[in-house]
């Protein structure tokens, strides 16, 4: 099975040849009928994004990274602005050494983790470690750019260009869901939304969104297979616990996490730890990678633990500390105060630069004082 | 010889099969047994509530007492039906009381009841026991209010996943006085407010109530003063728990806890304080039922920490916030687990966390009496699925649904026919299979071969032609129920084999390669099935053309010819 790659776009840049390269070489307007490729790798890779930029070609050919655009985060279908997508375009395309193959959102579980696992030994391995689970690439066997959905060959689609492709040979059947969903779409159409934020997990319905096709035209209607009851009470359950007052719910606590330097911020999800240390190795692990150049290469596991050990010192030595912003708006050094208390008032994060830093600790005591 | 038994030695004979496929089979054998079976059959189960009439029922067994029916098919839970499809209860209940039909039992699935039914059922039948309703809509407060106010024998109210208009009438307030002999109840379904004095009451007289779930309205002081009442709990549901664990609640409802010993059946905590489980910490060494897949809040490590305490745990339903390494937890503590059901969760609370083919093997690995299993899960290997099948070959429900439908081997990148074909090979006892991911045509070959038992199967984005599709027609000689979705099985294989359908309770299939002209022929061959079209929207107008795909078919055997309330977009040709 060929790599779906048409050609290295934009010229070699980088070593890593052919997962990562630009989304947009493979993207083939998905609004058209017949087979499809798509670029499911590199950042692209939560696919939600990649092959977004379907239509995008022309993202592979600029160079700036407009990158502090570029949020990490999950874009749900239909909900991602044109600008964003090709941000995500551009992201891809552009520099290759640079790449970390980061996924998007680290802490979707899903994405990721198929992510982590496409992704080919030959590219740096980057954020694998973070996610947790995940500790290390058990399946690194697809080096020549096979993707999940391309296994069958005829075309690395999404089910819906799967059953396409497949249902090619038994009639002459264009783009069929795009039949269902315009068919239920009446009634279904305001479904879709609803049920995306639950089905995020799923590439495919994350994957052909673009803001310029239809929503419901790309979801596939009821997969996965879950009652509405459950996914309506779930989400419900969702909304109530963020609106949930001074407290956080008992639902996910996600904060930004940024670093001076750092091309692009991550989010980690507070409630995952419970000690300061388990989060401090965490940022450690994730941002590691920006505290050292050129950290790809094959034998990851040895260049990691060379890489923490180096970024342990940067970090507790005096070039790096974690800064947070409470609910004021101050910006106050991570560890003073009790953990819980910590978590109820940490709005974001920040690895400074410690000669930035000066003159955090005095306020930090002041206002846990003035906290309790 | 046996036609010269006397009836009364069959009538004795008779009581004792209880389940209905034993007294179907009975009543095939002669006219004589025929008879003493339909006249002493309590309990009626029906399937497909258009495979007959409610009048045929009666006068087939004018002495049932219990009476199961199952409206939509299955897929309507994935929204693939549109609304008014069909299901209703109410001509069963009409002709239930005409008839003067001694019922005391009614339990729906995926139908749809209206205050109207619940009005007319709770004045019919005097002795009406027991109402139980999965899945089902259309009726509000007010017909539970009925319910509550006139079936004086009420036993049983268990309402499950229904989607109910809430009136804000105080039905719970309905309950008279008099009424003592609640044994379950069961509202966590139910959005609204509930008098929670009313229920106090309610549970302090109720001396039998064995089985309590309630739902997210109730606060935490009311429920702890109700446990106070019901010691004798055997299930309990609460979705509204304590918060603060330096509460007043909290300590209360820890010491109320202490006594609830006979609890075995715990459900619920949609909304809830992780910090506040160890209140449930000690009743967890008992708990044989545990269903976590609506506490979106608890975290894995919370949940690990609870899961380890529940050694005698049976069942187990959860999120998959619980990670592989939860279900490694599951693995090493849950010796005696038989069912496990690991849902996704909901976007906005996912960590870092999910499920992959390693939680479940460690599952098979530490569970070898599980037999009944839905997983939820990023990723599957054949490998994994064939370590599973030889660790646990006791599967009777096997279902595993990939978040991505066509997600090939993790790690090989192959369709995972064989490690599905391991499945069904060795698991020869297995009743219903779901597949997804990558599959070939490959994986039905097996499945023809190897499930013998196989009643139901769903399919969905599988398969690569009509063969597919015919291996499993012609090979699984017990299927009851097949539905597909989104695969390429065409004419060709529709109609191979039309009496297949007479075996079966019912067909679906959607997005398929099936086509108007298709269904025609097999309509036209087969008058005992109905073979109904939905048609939404403007893919069929007027005539349509024999060559076009049809969307959505179902195609069920009936006794009673086209259903007289389909809907407009729904055409039985």
């Amino acid at each position: 099975m060929s790599p779906p790659l048409l050609g290295v776009e934009g010229g070699g840049r980088g070593n890593a040849p052919l997962m990562s390269s630009s989304a947009s070489v493979d993207c083939i307007s998905q609004s058209g009928s017949g087979l499809k490729e798509r670029n499911y790798l590199g950042l692209s890779d939560c696919s939600s994004v990649g092959s977004s930029a379907v239509s995008n070609v022309s993202g592979e050919n600029k160079n700036n990274l407009n990158l502090n655009a570029t949020e990490l985060r999950l874009g749900l279908p239909g909900s991602r602005s044109p600008e964003r997508d090709s941000d995500f375009n551009l992201l891809t395309s552009g520099k290759l050494d640079e790449k970390q193959l980061f996924p998007l959102l680290p802490s979707m579980d899903g994405i990721c983790s198929l992510s982590q696992k496409s992704i080919v030994s030959g590219n740096k391995r980057g954020f694998s470690d973070t996610v947790d689970g995940f500790s290390e690439i058990k399946n690194s066997v697809f080096t020549d750019g096979k993707w999940m959905f391309n296994a069958n060959g005829s075309d690395s689609g999404t089910p819906q260009s799967v059953v396409e492709a497949k249902l090619a040979g038994n009639a002459g059947i264009n783009v069929m869901l795009s039949n269902n969903s315009s068919g239920t779409q009446p009634s279904m159409k305001k479904e879709v939304p609803t049920r995306a934020p639950q089905e995020g997990h799923n590439k495919l319905n994350g994957s052909n969104n673009n803001s310029s096709a239809p929503a419901a035209k790309a979801q596939v209607v009821g997969w996965p297979p879950i009652r509405s009851f459950r996914k309506n009470t779930l989400a419900t359950t969702s909304k109530n616990n963020d609106e949930v007052d001074g407290k956080p719910g008992p639902g996910a606590l996600f904060v930004k996490v940024s670093m001076d330097g750092a091309p692009y911020l991550r989010k980690v999800d507070l409630r995952t730890y419970s000690t300061y240390q388990e989060l401090s190795s965490a940022l450690e692990k994730m941002f590691m990678c920006f505290t050292i150049r050129q950290c790809g290469s094959q034998e990851a596991p040895g260049r990691e633990m060379l890489g923490e050990n180096k970024f342990k010192d940067l970090l507790h030595g005096s070039d790096y500390v974690l800064t947070f912003e409470d609910k004021d708006g101050d910006w106050m050094l991570v560890g003073d105060v009790p953990w819980e208390m910590f978590i109820e008032s940490c709005k974001r994060l920040k690895i400074m630069k410690g000669s930035d830093a000066i003159g955090l600790a005095p306020r930090a005591m002041e206002k846990s004082k003035n906290q309790s | 010889m046996i036609n010269y038994f006397p009836e009364e030695v069959l009538w004795h004979v008779f009581s004792f099969l209880t389940s209905h496929p034993d007294r179907n089979a009975a009543s095939l054998v002669c006219k004589s047994w025929y008879n003493v079976e339909r006249f002493s059959r309590g309990k009626v189960f029906i399937g497909n509530c258009y495979a007959i009439s409610p009048e045929r029922m009666i006068s087939r067994f004018p002495r049932v007492r219990s009476l199961t029916l199952k409206g939509k098919p299955h897929f309507a839970d994935f929204n693939l039906i549109p609304q008014d499809w069909g299901g209703n209860v109410y001509p069963w209940i009409v002709a239930m009381a005409k008839g003067s039909t001694n019922l005391e039992e009614l339990r729906l699935k995926r139908m749809v009841v209206s205050d109207e039914s619940l009005e007319l059922l709770a004045k019919s039948f005097p002795n009406f026991k027991s109402l139980v309703l999965v899945s089902c809509e259309g009726f509000t407060t007010d017909g539970l209010a009925a319910i509550a106010s006139n079936c004086r024998f009420l036993r049983e109210l268990d309402l499950q996943e229904n989607e109910v208009e809430d009136r804000r009438g105080q039905w719970l307030s309905c309950f008279p006085d008099s009424c003592t002999s609640l044994s379950s109840l069961n509202f966590a379904c139910l959005k609204g407010e509930v008098n929670v004095a009313a229920l106090e009451r309610l549970v302090a007289r109720c001396r039998n109530l064995k089985s309590l779930r309630l739902n997210h309205a109730v606060p935490p002081d009311a429920l702890q003063k109700i446990l106070a009442q019901a010691p004798q709990l055997v299930d309990l549901g609460a979705d509204s728990f304590v918060h603060d664990p330096e509460s007043e609640t909290y300590n209360k409802l820890k010491n109320v806890m202490q006594k609830c010993s006979s609890i075995r059946s715990l459900s619920g905590f949609l909304d809830v304080n992780a910090r506040c489980l160890p209140s449930i910490y000690p009743i967890c060494i008992n708990l044989t039922s545990l269903n976590l897949s609506y506490a979106p809040g608890i975290y894995s490590k919370e949940l690990v920490k609870l899961i380890h305490k529940c050694k005698k745990l049976q069942r187990l339903w959860i999120l998959d916030t619980i990670g592989d390494k939860g279900l490694g937890v599951v693995a090493s503590t849950c010796k005696e687990l038989q069912e496990l059901r690991v849902f996704p969760s909901d976007l906005h609370v996912v960590g870092n966390v999910a499920v992959t083919e390693e939680g479940l093997v460690a599952i098979s690995a530490g569970c070898p009496n599980l037999n009944s299993l839905l997983y939820f899960c990023q990723q599957m290997t054949n490998a994994a699925l064939i370590t599973v099948a030889k660790n646990c070959p006791n599967f009777i429900r096997f279902r595993l649904c990939t978040l991505n439908p066509t997600i090939p081997d993790a790690v090989t990148m192959q369709p995972l026919d064989e490690g599905f074909g391991a499945i069904v090979q060795s698991c020869k006892g297995l009743k219903r299979l779901s597949v997804s991911g990558l599959l070939t045509d490959q994986v039905f070959l097996y499945i023809g071969m190897y499930a013998e038992q196989l009643e139901m199967l769903s399919i969905a984005f599988a398969g690569d032609s009509d063969k597919g599709m015919l291996y499993v027609l012609n090979g699984c000689k017990k299927l009851k129920k097949l539905e597909i979705r989104d695969s390429p099985f065409g004419n060709m294989a529709l109609l191979a084999d039309t009496g297949k359908y007479e075996t079966m309770r019912s067909l679906w299939m959607s997005s398929c390669g099936v086509t108007f002209g298709g269904c025609k022929t097999l309509a036209e061959k087969m008058p005992r099935l109905n073979v109904e079209i939905i048609n939404e929207g403007d893919e069929m107008e007027g005539r349509p053309d024999d060559r076009q795909k049809v969307e959505k078919m179902y195609l069920y055997r009936t006794l009673v010819g086209p259903r007289k309330d389909a809907p407009d977009f729904v055409w039985t040709l």
